[in-house]
């Protein structure tokens, strides 16, 4: 296949991936797994545990981790381009179209008494959203620590998000080397 | 400029969030109530739509601020912003990714950084609920609001929903239907 090709097949996939899932990241990784390995086999599952684990560590969205990586095994840097392309524009063509729509009817009374009844709901998801991360997270002393004194920093202290990322970043990375040590 | 600082937020948002989507919530959260560019009212409603469209959460997110601190232009700006970080990690890491992968200084800096978020959006569960409970600020006074009480008890229906797995996007749907129909009855009783 010629490479032009191949780019523009990246694009139309992750186009189709970014049109159809809903919540993003790992929703959409059983759509890139059938896709991209299964279908075209671009490239391998085990490929896609590899970058299931990676976008956790990298900073960023994790569709947009996703799409980049799967772009670059496959065709290099424009494959990595067009991939990361396709996998956003979904996402901001119909976000603009709505925000259109929404201003519009911002004023009308139906829409504000949807919203009083959304943000109730939006509250349970962020606490199930806490509650999936909370179970996914490996538990000991210095994990609850750290959970412990981000939430007071955070909720209470009013101290900058990116200090208090920065910091615990920096107590982990101290305490499992201390640990890694000990062990030794 | 605001383009400029639209797109420097989000770059700053893209490259020290870790994890994705929600995990990006508290740092968005102060970032652009610091800004004033949106209120926190406002930011849930985003939360929603977002959650309700298509595509990745923090790319919606971004878009959304984006567009209505800067119009098309901002919301371009904000995206790339969020984006870009990622991006350019991923190329630069893309080759030795197994190394990376199993790298103690990497593993370190997680074992941190996966805590941190919990403890965060912790506290962000505590300001939205702030925002969702109490409409004119935290006061005894706003325990007489039947408003509270709609809200008190349309969230622990939503909470044993979502903690049942159903999903997001019919949750939204459920609280606008029960929003629009406690809106309508309290006018109707002229409770305002």
């Amino acid at each position: 296949m010629k490479k032009s090709h191949l780019i523009f097949q990246l694009f139309l996939t992750f186009l189709k991936i970014g049109a159809f899932t809903f919540g993003g990241g790992y929703a959409m990784i059983p759509l890139i797994q059938k896709e991209i390995a299964e279908k075209k086999k671009w490239i391998t599952s085990d490929d896609i545990l590899e970058i299931v684990a990676v976008a956790e560590s990298t900073p960023g969205p994790i569709a947009v981790n996703a799409a980049t990586f799967v772009g670059y095994r496959t065709a290099g840097f424009f494959g990595a381009f067009f991939s990361t392309l396709g996998v956003i524009l979904p996402s901001f063509v119909i976000i603009i179209a709505v925000s259109f729509v929404l201003e519009r009817f911002s004023e009308l009374k139906a829409v504000n008494f949807a919203f009083f009844g959304i943000r109730a709901g939006v509250l349970a998801l962020i606490l199930k959203a806490l509650w999936s991360m909370y179970k996914q997270c490996p538990k000991n002393i210095s994990a609850y620590i750290i959970m412990a004194a981000s939430f007071v920093l955070a909720a209470f202290l009013n101290v900058n998000i990116l200090a208090v990322i920065i910091g615990c970043a920096a107590f982990g990375l101290v305490s499992s080397l201390v640990a890694g040590r000990k062990m030794k | 400029m605001i383009y400029l600082e639209l797109f420097l937020t989000f770059l700053k948002i893209g490259a020290f969030t870790f994890g994705g989507g929600y995990a990006m919530l508290p740092f968005i959260q102060e970032q652009t109530l610091a800004h004033g560019w949106v209120s926190q009212e406002e930011l849930i409603n985003f939360i929603a739509v977002s959650e309700s469209t298509p595509g990745p959460f923090a790319i919606n997110i971004s878009t959304y601020i984006g567009m209505t601190v800067g119009g098309f232009p901002g919301a371009l700006c904000a995206t790339l912003g969020a984006a870009l970080p990622s991006f350019i990690v991923i190329l630069i890491i893309a080759k030795f990714i197994q190394k990376f992968r199993t790298n103690k200084i990497v593993a370190g800096c997680m074992s941190g950084l996966k805590p941190a978020v919990i403890g965060m959006i912790g506290a962000a569960v505590i300001s939205v609920g702030k925002t969702v409970f109490f409409e004119s600020g935290v006061s005894l006074r706003a325990f007489g609001d039947v408003r509270l009480w709609i809200s008190a008890v349309l969230f622990l229906v939503m909470s044993v929903l979502a903690f049942k797995k159903v999903h997001p996007i019919k949750i939204i749907c459920v609280s606008a239907v029960c929003g629009i129909i406690a809106g309508y009855a309290l006018e109707m009783l002229n409770i305002t």
